[in-house]
């Protein structure tokens, strides 16, 4: 039943209206993030066309009174399969239970007002809905969104009266007030902050009470061997090793790791032993053509005093001499070459040019995750609660977001250059290899190679280079975790799915997934219903057997795919993209950063013409093959064909049924 | 190390036909009878100096490399032929019949520099007294850069070519000058289909037509037509009609209202000359009063004015925020790219262009709100009366009318508040560089542009024409061949058209217009000029225009302002009493309050007019409003980056949607080609879908991954496909100012320390 799905996001109907509880498809959109809904407008058919996507990951708009003869063919679909729900109930996901409710709060809106209504907290989201106006407003936060919850200073709203802002991770601060002396009141900042910060109140994440079931194994998605295989691996020159199966050699790595083949274990050993926290240069990527490869690493513990490895120096030798087409290997150091030398002295480094021979080692000047949080913290505050219109580049250019952004897409195209245009083999090290390491070999990945392009080949990317090399997602993110403070936490993530959006501006047809896709993912890195993102590493998650106690992001995405596709795409088979580094042509992804403000949302769906065109094409289609076939069996009537077709049906349509 | 791959990245890119020798060799080479290169000229164009052995850098660095050829100046344009061979064409799909890519229309030159060693220098016109330069630098209004090393010339003919170009392109000069005539007496365009398209409002037919369309009932005046009421006046102009004869001509045109649109309500715009008011002379204000009382007669006896002097920014300011937007396009080499690529944001909010370009559209806006809201006359005026008035009374329609988001619709728009409209093109563009005119030189029409470009990238679907349209329209402004941009006003066009035309006593010179768009370009180059998205009007209310907006966008119950309409229509004599003591009262009390003095509450009432219409559904065919906060207001990319190599994108942009679409629709018209064979239509109730897959034509063949973002003005001929790195500047471009001591942090080293 529709009420399974995901549905945190959909709203209760109104008496006297059909509810829009509808079909799984976009109910479960909203069970992603939630977000508030500031519209307070009648939307038409179009608007819930555009809805269903942008809410996909956010917003549970309310969706009463709908003029009759507006709903459009999608309204209609919609309410097929609608249900009365109390007006006053809360939706809720499988496995989510409420927990305390408090009545009387007000929500102090930055774009409409105030507004009074009831606050429920489950397990799982806030929930806020008022009835006070014509149309019901919602607000909806995904508690696993919140980095901290605070109380503040609200005398202008009357006295003994309390405020509390909930400081969330997505680039929003609802505030809300409530009366002191209402006894329940304490009790839901009580409840609220347990189950935010569950891990710091010795309780599960959510991900692990949730319950609902998909037709599609998300978990299934990445196999590590057939990833590889399909880049061609094992060959003569690399293999896949099993020697961390039980993550003894690199406790952050995958237990599966392709390396040289010709690299003996005693050498390995000390390979081991001379790079941070074990993290031994093995492969990501093969050229099909020339059989250059990115290798990731962590830095090499060269110390203060010059420490050489002659194995460590023999292995890279080895990464090489496995390309024949070049003499040379190329070391991109990402850090700041300052910042690089200063590992010097904690027993960290560099590769020295004069010690491996024919390496030619480039920094890429990229900060480290302080800067990076420094500078969404200053974005935040240019993009929320409103945006300045004269000075808003300027304020833009002062956080270095997108400055940040060209510095890494410029080492991410170096990095592709090399391989596709020098044929040379590339080594990408930062640190410890799995915050800019990560950003860069999948970006330059995502150059190279189209079928990461793809809607299911993302999520192998995001698998591979991110949750099994062992990005810090609980450390970056921090789930469940109430310790906001925590200068682990770092956004390099949303950068990264950043900068993947500017290159799908950039070229708007070679991508399979849309933006919807990149928003949703965001959310669910916050979200905690989804076990995809939690943990640090390979490791953790199987010892929390993530894979069988938790639903996987993909199970999700992927039973609904035409949701997350991108109508415009067209296979660039084996064409190298670049994106052009250039600040002119960066722009700040306003549908993410700033899509709680409700002026930044666009009525219609961005492309609805093209989609019509989508139709009337599959329409069209249809009815010549009709014809055909009738043609061929020479009888059959024309009228019933052209009934059948006349009346078009959003519901049953293409596949490419999402907008961007 | 850096650099090294830089600039290997920079010279690969290069174009194959690039000359690898040396000036030396070259010089020894060249033989001296080598007959010299000329362009194909155009009828009635004469060369008027030339120099060969020129060197062309190519435009984007700073190395010596570059083409050899003949540099000429005609009386048409600057033009560099090559001596290679001509590439092939082919590729030229965009290929514009008048100037080509190594062409300068002389009106298209913005500034000249000389290049002596180091330095650059700007050139002023006159004799440059001292050394010539050796390299010449020309910024170009469509923002192309040139630059051409004379150095390999001979002294002579360097001279002379230099100073003949500075000559002709910046000297003063008459209007006689200008190609257009030229041109114009040695080809014939035949009086083509134009009239059948572009309603041209040059006849009194054309302004009744579109009264009635609009469904305005004012009064036509056509006693100016051959400008014997005054010479400042159009030749055809519709007022209120309470306004008299003798009203007519009181302050040459000053202070009439001239009808601009009516909105279906029946309350119009209207705009106007203001008439600068002394105090102690009571005579225009009485006549402004009556004028208003005309205004406010229109309909229910409201009316609010709106002094654009006031609240929008002057055209020396619009200049001035123009010309320092504009540098940063125009780019000499590479690394001044992308050393101004670091403050781009910063910079882009410094010059104010799109600021200003925000105020026209919220001055556009709180007009629509009371056309559309209050349903008030609204007069807006400003010196002179035709410019930001152009600017705003245009937009208005733009958003308030679907007709004028059509192609022709567009253009008639043009002709009707531009053209007709008395903007005074010759003397804003200043192309005969008359000294005494600087002044008044102001890009106030590309303002307009920008301003359509902006609602046109919020809501593509809702315009026929496309971004490339747009681009081209800015550029053909510079090119003097059209009579839409060559005058001031409808007396101007006419007596010079009349004086020069070469049958005395007869017709006037018959010049082609911007319109007619096969001066230019040939039909397939044309269909790019059309927006494959655009959502057509369903079919069936295309006859007659009726209340095609949704009654209950007018029902919004949103507190309005000082003005009450009053709530019957109908003449009530209490009421226009009141109307006359709010008149004698204030004068010309601005009734709108203007954004400099209380500018929280207008822009907080377009805030909440602009969030009223966006929680309605959007309807292509009704009105339009844009977003104006910080992130919605953009840069024109297409117009500003297509000339500059190292920001085309490669395989995208947004041609590669545009192919994407085209192939749909190519797929479509098939579809329906074999629907139509089987003898069976389809009844569908798609607007947007009626394919026309003109432009399909144009770009289906070609695969988008060989297209770049600069389509089509640059097609991408043998680039290689690598990618532009600027990474030999990458460490003096690092930020280093904000990350202070965060930089020096180790990730994870710091143990539980916690910031702020």
């Amino acid at each position: 039943m529709e009420k399974q799905s995901v549905g945190g996001g959909d709203s209760p109907a109104l008496p006297g209206v059909p509810n829009r509880n509808n079909k799984p498809r976009t109910l479960t959109n909203s069970g992603s993030t939630q977000a508030s809904v500031e519209t307070l407008d009648s939307p038409t058919g179009s608007h819930v066309e555009w809805c269903k996507q942008l809410i996909a990951a956010t917003i549970s708009i309310q969706m009463s009174s709908i003029p009759p003869d507006t709903a459009s063919r999608d309204f209609k679909a919609l309410r097929d399969g609608a249900m009365q729900v109390q007006m006053d109930e809360v939706p809720l996901v499988p496995g989510e239970t409420i927990k305390a409710v408090a009545k009387d709060v007000m929500y102090i809106c930055p774009f409409t007002g105030l507004v009074t209504g009831t606050l429920t907290s489950t397990d799982y989201k806030l929930y806020f809905i008022s009835l006070e106006r014509d149309t019901p407003f919602i607000l909806d936060v995904n508690l696993g969104a919140i980095s901290r919850l605070e109380t503040i200073s609200v005398q202008s709203h009357g006295e003994n009266t309390q405020g509390m802002e909930i400081v969330c991770k997505d680039m929003r601060s609802p505030r809300f007030a409530y009366k002191k002396e209402d006894a329940s009141q304490p009790e839901i900042v009580e409840v609220l902050t347990k189950h935010t910060f569950p891990l710091s109140n010795g309780l599960p994440l959510f991900a692990f009470l949730y319950k609902e079931k998909f037709l599609v194994d998300g978990w299934k998605v990445y196999d590590p061997i057939s990833e590889y295989k399909r880049q061609g691996l094992p060959n003569e020159s690399w293999t896949i090793s099993k020697m961390n199966s039980s993550y003894e050699v690199c406790d952050t790595y995958p237990a599966l790791l392709v390396i040289p083949t010709s690299i003996k274990d005693d050498d390995l050993k000390r390979v081991v032993a001379f790079r941070a926290r074990h993290r031994i240069p093995v492969l990501s990527w093969i050229h099909p053509e020339s059989q250059a490869t990115i290798v990731r690493s962590s830095q090499p513990l060269v110390g203060p005093s010059d420490r050489r490895c002659k194995e460590d120096e023999r292995y890279l030798q080895t990464i090489m001499d496995a390309n024949a087409q070049s003499h040379k290997l190329t070391i991109f150091d990402a850090r700041q070459s300052s910042v690089a030398d200063n590992n010097k002295a904690k027993d960290g480094g560099y590769e020295s040019e004069s010690f491996y021979h024919n390496v030619e080692l480039n920094f890429l000047e990229i900060p480290n995750i302080h800067v990076m949080r420094e500078s969404l913290r200053k974005l935040k505050e240019v993009v929320y609660p409103s945006t300045d219109e004269a000075h808003w580049h300027s304020a833009v250019d002062q956080t270095h977001w997108l400055e940040y952004m060209r510095v890494l897409l410029v080492g991410a195209v170096r990095i592709a250059d090399k391989l596709e245009s020098g044929k040379t083999s590339v080594v990408v090290h930062c640190s410890d290899g799995w915050d800019r390491t990560a950003q860069l070999t999948s970006l330059a990945m995502l150059m190279l190679d189209s079928h990461y392009r793809t809607l299911r080949g993302f999520q192998v990317l995001l698998e591979k280079e991110w949750i099994s090399f062992g990005h810090k997602f609980a450390a970056r993110v921090g789930h469940g975790d109430e310790n906001h403070a925590n200068s682990e936490r770092s956004p390099l993530f949303i950068q990264f799915i950043d900068c993947v959006w500017q290159m799908t501006r950039q070229f708007p047809a070679a991508f399979e997934f849309n933006e919807l896709f990149l928003i949703t993912i965001l959310d669910h890195l916050y979200s905690c219903l989804f076990g995809t993102f939690l943990y640090n590493s390979e490791q953790e998650r199987v010892a929390n057997e993530v894979q069988t106690k938790t639903v996987s992001l993909w199970s999700y995405i992927n039973s609904q795919p035409e949701d997350f596709t991108n109508p415009f795409y067209v296979d660039y088979e084996h064409h190298v993209l670049y994106p052009l580094a250039s600040v002119r042509h960066l722009e700040l992804w306003t549908g993410y950063y700033v899509r709680w403000n409700p002026r930044m949302r666009p009525q219609m769906p961005v492309h609805q013409n093209l989609k019509e065109l989508l139709f009337l094409k599959a329409e069209l289609q249809r009815k010549v093959e009709e014809l055909q076939r009738e043609a061929s069996s020479s009888h059959g009537s024309l009228s019933s064909s052209s009934e059948r077709t006349s009346s078009p049906s959003h519901s049953g349509g293409t596949p490419l049924h999402t907008t961007v | 190390m850096l650099s090294s791959l830089g600039s290997a990245g920079g010279k690969s890119a290069k174009p194959s036909f690039v000359s690898y020798v040396t000036p030396e060799e070259i010089k020894s080479e060249k033989e001296p009878s080598r007959k010299e290169k000329h362009p194909d000229l155009l009828p009635g164009e004469v060369v008027f100096c030339s120099a060969s052995t020129v060197l062309k850098y190519t435009q984007d660095d700073l190395s010596q490399r570059g083409v050899f050829g003949a540099l000429l100046c005609t009386n048409f344009r600057v033009s560099f032929v090559s001596d290679e061979a001509p590439t092939e064409e082919t590729g030229q799909l965009f290929k514009n019949k008048l100037y080509g890519e190594n062409d300068i229309p002389l009106s298209c030159v913005d500034n000249i520099y000389g290049g002596y060693e180091d330095k650059k220098k700007l050139i002023t016109g006159g004799l440059v007294k001292n050394k010539y330069p050796s390299k010449m630098i020309i910024h170009c209004k469509d923002l192309r850069v040139f630059q051409f090393s004379l150095s390999f010339s001979k002294e002579e003919d360097a001279k002379k070519i230099f100073q003949g170009i500075v000559h002709h392109c910046l000297e003063p000069k008459s209007l006689r000058c200008l190609f257009a005539f030229s041109y114009c007496e040695n080809t014939s365009y035949p009086e083509v289909q134009r009239k059948k398209q572009t309603v041209m409002f040059d006849s009194v037919e054309d302004w009744i037509q579109d009264m009635k369309r609009t469904k305005g009932n004012c009064r036509v005046v056509s006693e100016n037509s051959n400008f014997e009421l005054s010479p400042k006046l159009p030749q055809f102009f519709i007022v209120p009609s309470n306004v008299s004869d003798e009203d007519l001509t009181k302050y040459q045109g000053k202070g009439l209202p001239m009808w601009c649109w009516s909105h279906h309500s029946g309350c119009a715009l209207f705009k106007t000359a203001s008439i600068p008011l002394v105090q102690e002379d009571n005579v225009p204000q009485t006549y402004m009063e009556k004028m208003l009382t005309a205004v406010a007669h229109n309909h229910l006896y409201s009316v609010k004015t709106e002094d654009l002097s006031d609240t929008l920014p002057a055209v020396q300011d619009i200049l001035l925020s123009y010309n320092k937007f504009k540098q940063f396009f125009l780019i000499d080499n590479t690394t001044e790219f992308w050393m101004s690529d670091m403050k781009w944001f910063s910079s882009l909010d410094n010059c104010g262009w799109l600021d200003i370009i925000r105020q026209c559209l919220q001055k556009a806006v709180e007009v629509v709100e009371c056309l559309e809201k209050e349903n008030t006359n609204v007069l807006i005026m400003e010196e002179g009366g035709s410019d930001l008035c152009c600017v705003v009374s245009s937009l208005v329609q733009l958003m308030l009318d679907p007709y004028y988001r059509t192609l022709l619709g567009f253009q008639s728009l043009v002709q009707k508040e531009w053209v007709a409209g008395g903007h005074a093109f010759l003397d804003r563009s200043n192309h005969l560089h008359l000294k005494d005119k600087a002044e008044s030189q102001s890009p106030v029409f590309l303002l307009f542009l920008e301003c359509v470009w902006q609602l046109q990238q919020q809501h593509g679907p809702a315009f026929q024409f496309s971004e490339t349209y747009l681009t081209v329209l800015s550029d053909s402004v510079h090119v003097p061949v059209f009579t839409t941009f060559l005058f001031n006003n409808d007396s101007h066009r006419d007596n010079i058209l009349r004086a020069e035309s070469p049958h005395t006593q007869r017709s006037p010179l018959n010049c082609p217009t911007v319109w007619d768009w096969s001066v230019q370009f040939d039909c397939k180059a044309q269909d790019l000029f059309t927006n494959p998205l655009y959502s057509e009007k369903p079919k069936q209310d295309t006859s007659v225009r009726k209340s095609y907006r949704p009654k209950h966008l007018r029902q919004l119950s949103l507190p309005s302002s000082a003005f009450k309409t009053p709530p019957k229509k109908g003449f009530f004599k209490d009421e226009a009493d009141n109307l006359k003591k709010i008149l004698g009262v204030k004068r010309l009390s601005r009734w709108m309050l203007s954004p400099s003095s209380e500018s929280p509450q207008t822009s907080s009432s377009v805030r909440e007019f602009y969030e009223a219409w966006q929680t309605k559904p959007l309807d292509y065919h009704g009105l339009l409003l844009p977003c104006l906060d910080g992130p919605s207001i953009r840069v024109w990319m297409q117009r500003y980056l297509r000339w500059i190599h190292d920001v085309q994108i490669l395989g995208g942009g947004p041609v590669a949607m545009l192919s994407k679409v085209s192939e749909i629709l190519g797929e479509v018209q098939e579809l329906q080609r074999q629907l139509d064979r089987h003898g069976c239509t389809l009844t569908s109730n798609h607007k947007g879908a009626r394919p026309r897959a003109k432009t399909a034509s144009v770009i289906a063949a070609r695969s988008s991954v060989r297209l770049s973002s600069s389509f089509p003005f640059v097609t991408s001929r043998n680039w290689l496909f690598k990618p532009a790195i600027p990474t030999s500047l990458l460490q003096s471009l690092m930020v280093t100012g904000m990350a202070g001591n965060l930089a020096d942090r180790e990730d994870d080293g710091g143990g539980p320390e916690s910031l702020v």
